[in-house]
């Protein structure tokens, strides 16, 4: 295990009989999500299937939701491969307990988060956000989960922590991918701290219901819906508050093509195809790409006066 | 879509000019058969909601794929034969480099049809602005005059020098095909570096081999 815990912990003993009782559910909820895809009746799943205690949170979209098979087998996890059915195949290797998310840097008391004990901290919600991918295509996700800010504010950053900076997982002998150098691993992505702390970032542990697939960042991962998919980091282990902008995984492997904020633009194309339309996956003709993925009444203030031509 | 044979002017015509002795007759049936086989699978997966959550890139990017193989292939003939000594796949030359020509117009067709739904100022500004279609365009329009030429009426009414230097572009459009699937990802993975390899190889023994050890058939 590559992440260092304190060895007077064990997981027996921070995880308590309540949150076993409530992963079981997790499991229930998981094996009805599928039946209920799989019968195709995709909407009623989300509602038959729901994880106990989780409420409809705001920001929903009324759109169609993508099918949870499609969801669930055409991913970019190149932590699996670079093929977009390789997750689906391969992540099963990814081991998701125990799983512990150690926080450092510019921050009142670092400390490392049990993903169990984080899953008691606050209460889960339904978040169906769309996901607009910087190759194009977007889908519809009905995702589980909680405000990046609450957790922030739990957190008691210091004055100095401009910057969330997150790592995720590296682990080859569980992540394939990693033994290839597609990407330098592990994979980078940060934040700053406004755009952490936005209502509608969310840290997702599930979709449809049921528990995050593996293949789509188990147990934990970022989903920040005005950005390109590849900004949501999967698979997180360590949060480090920092003062100065991060390094990025795709920034740092093609600078010219990928920046750091990633907004979605349709007017700021990728060097070598347009963003100005998207395939919605399960549809055929192409639709607009709307300017912060449709989410910029919440966001387009955040960044007033800066010029989204040369911060793309 | 007939890459010359250097120095060999005569077995680099058309079989019906020279037939290659002892080709066994079901070469190129099974051979037209195997071709066909990438665009069953695709279409047959399409049509039936098989190719996964976007089956149009999917059956793009395959029938791209395809085009590429069928390419190689094409351009593995004279090769096989100087170094080999083999004569069996110089009847296969045109054949092959057709259905080169026949999935890059299946490729291209998904493009326009499918992808891009014959939004005619889409497809022009991809053509402009994208590099990698730039170049995947020029290999089209290469394999387009290549087809066309490829007729034994064609070879005459060129002449056959002419011909030949003509139809040299097909290594032209073998590498912007390979440039083509390089640009189009985001990362570069083994798969390419294993299509741009073999491409390297296939040309290289075309300068390398007829210097070294003239093959045994060549009687020019």
């Amino acid at each position: 295990m590559l992440i260092k815990r304190p060895s007077d912990v064990r997981s027996s003993e921070i995880t308590s009989l309540g949150v076993y009782l409530r992963r079981r559910e997790l499991m229930i909820g998981g094996a009805a999500g599928v039946i209920s895809a799989l019968a195709g009746c995709k909407s009623k799943a989300a509602e038959v299937a729901r994880l106990p205690g989780v409420k409809r949170g705001p920001f929903a979209t009324d759109e169609s939701q993508t099918a949870f098979k499609d969801i669930t087998t055409y991913n970019n996890f190149y932590e699996f491969g670079t093929d977009k059915s390789d997750p689906s195949r391969r992540a099963h290797t990814l081991r998701t307990r125990p799983w512990t998310i150690a926080v450092d840097g510019e921050v009142g008391k670092p400390q490392v988060l049990d993903i169990d004990a984080l899953l008691k901290m606050f209460p889960l919600e339904e978040r169906i956000y769309r996901l607009r991918c910087v190759e194009a295509w977007s889908m519809v996700i009905p995702w589980i989960g909680f405000p990046l800010g609450d957790l922030i504010k739990r957190l008691e950053p210091t004055s100095r922590a401009k910057h969330v900076a997150f790592t995720t997982l590296l682990a080859p002998d569980q992540m394939p991918g990693q033994r290839s150098s597609s990407l330098e691993w592990p994979y980078v992505e940060g934040l700053r701290m406004d755009e952490a702390m936005h209502p509608l970032t969310i840290l997702a542990v599930g979709l449809y219901g049921q528990a995050m697939p593996n293949q789509n960042g188990a147990p934990i991962r970022l989903v920040v819906p005005w950005k390109y998919g590849f900004k949501s980091i999967k698979s997180i282990v360590k949060l480090r508050f920092v003062e100065s902008q991060p390094p990025t995984s795709w920034n740092l492997s093609a600078p010219r093509e990928y920046g750091f904020y990633s907004n979605v633009n349709p007017d700021v194309d990728h060097p070598r195809w347009s963003q100005s339309r998207e395939r919605r996956i399960g549809e055929i003709l192409k639709r607009k790409t709307l300017a912060f993925n449709g989410y910029a009444a919440e966001v387009a203030s955040l960044y007033r006066g800066m010029d989204l031509r040369t911060n793309f | 879509m007939r890459p010359p044979l250097p120095g060999e002017a005569a077995a680099a015509a058309p079989e019906t000019v020279r037939a290659p002795r002892r080709r066994p007759g079901w070469l190129k049936p099974v051979v037209f058969m195997a071709s066909l086989g990438p665009a069953a699978w695709t279409g047959g997966r399409f049509f039936t909601d098989r190719l996964g959550a976007n089956p149009i890139t999917t059956a793009l990017n395959e029938l791209g794929l395809a085009t590429l193989i069928l390419l190689l292939a094409s351009l593995a003939c004279t090769p096989l034969k100087l170094v080999m000594g083999w004569t069996w796949p110089l009847a296969l030359r045109r054949m092959l480099g057709l259905f080169a020509f026949f999935y890059v117009c299946l490729h291209f067709g998904v493009y326009v049809g499918l992808e891009q739904f014959f939004d005619v100022s889409e497809i022009a500004k991809d053509i402009v602005k994208r590099k990698f279609i730039t170049v995947g365009f020029a290999a089209f329009v290469l394999l387009i005059s290549l087809a066309v030429t490829s007729t034994n009426k064609m070879v005459k009414r060129l002449g056959f020098a002419r011909w030949k230097r003509l139809h040299r572009l097909v290594y032209l459009a073998a590498i912007l095909g390979v440039i083509h699937f390089v640009w189009r990802e985001k990362v570069v993975g083994v798969e390419q570096i294993t299509y741009a390899v073999v491409l390297a190889v296939l040309l290289g023994v075309r300068l390398w081999a007829p210097r070294r050890s003239p093959p045994r058939a060549s009687r020019a």
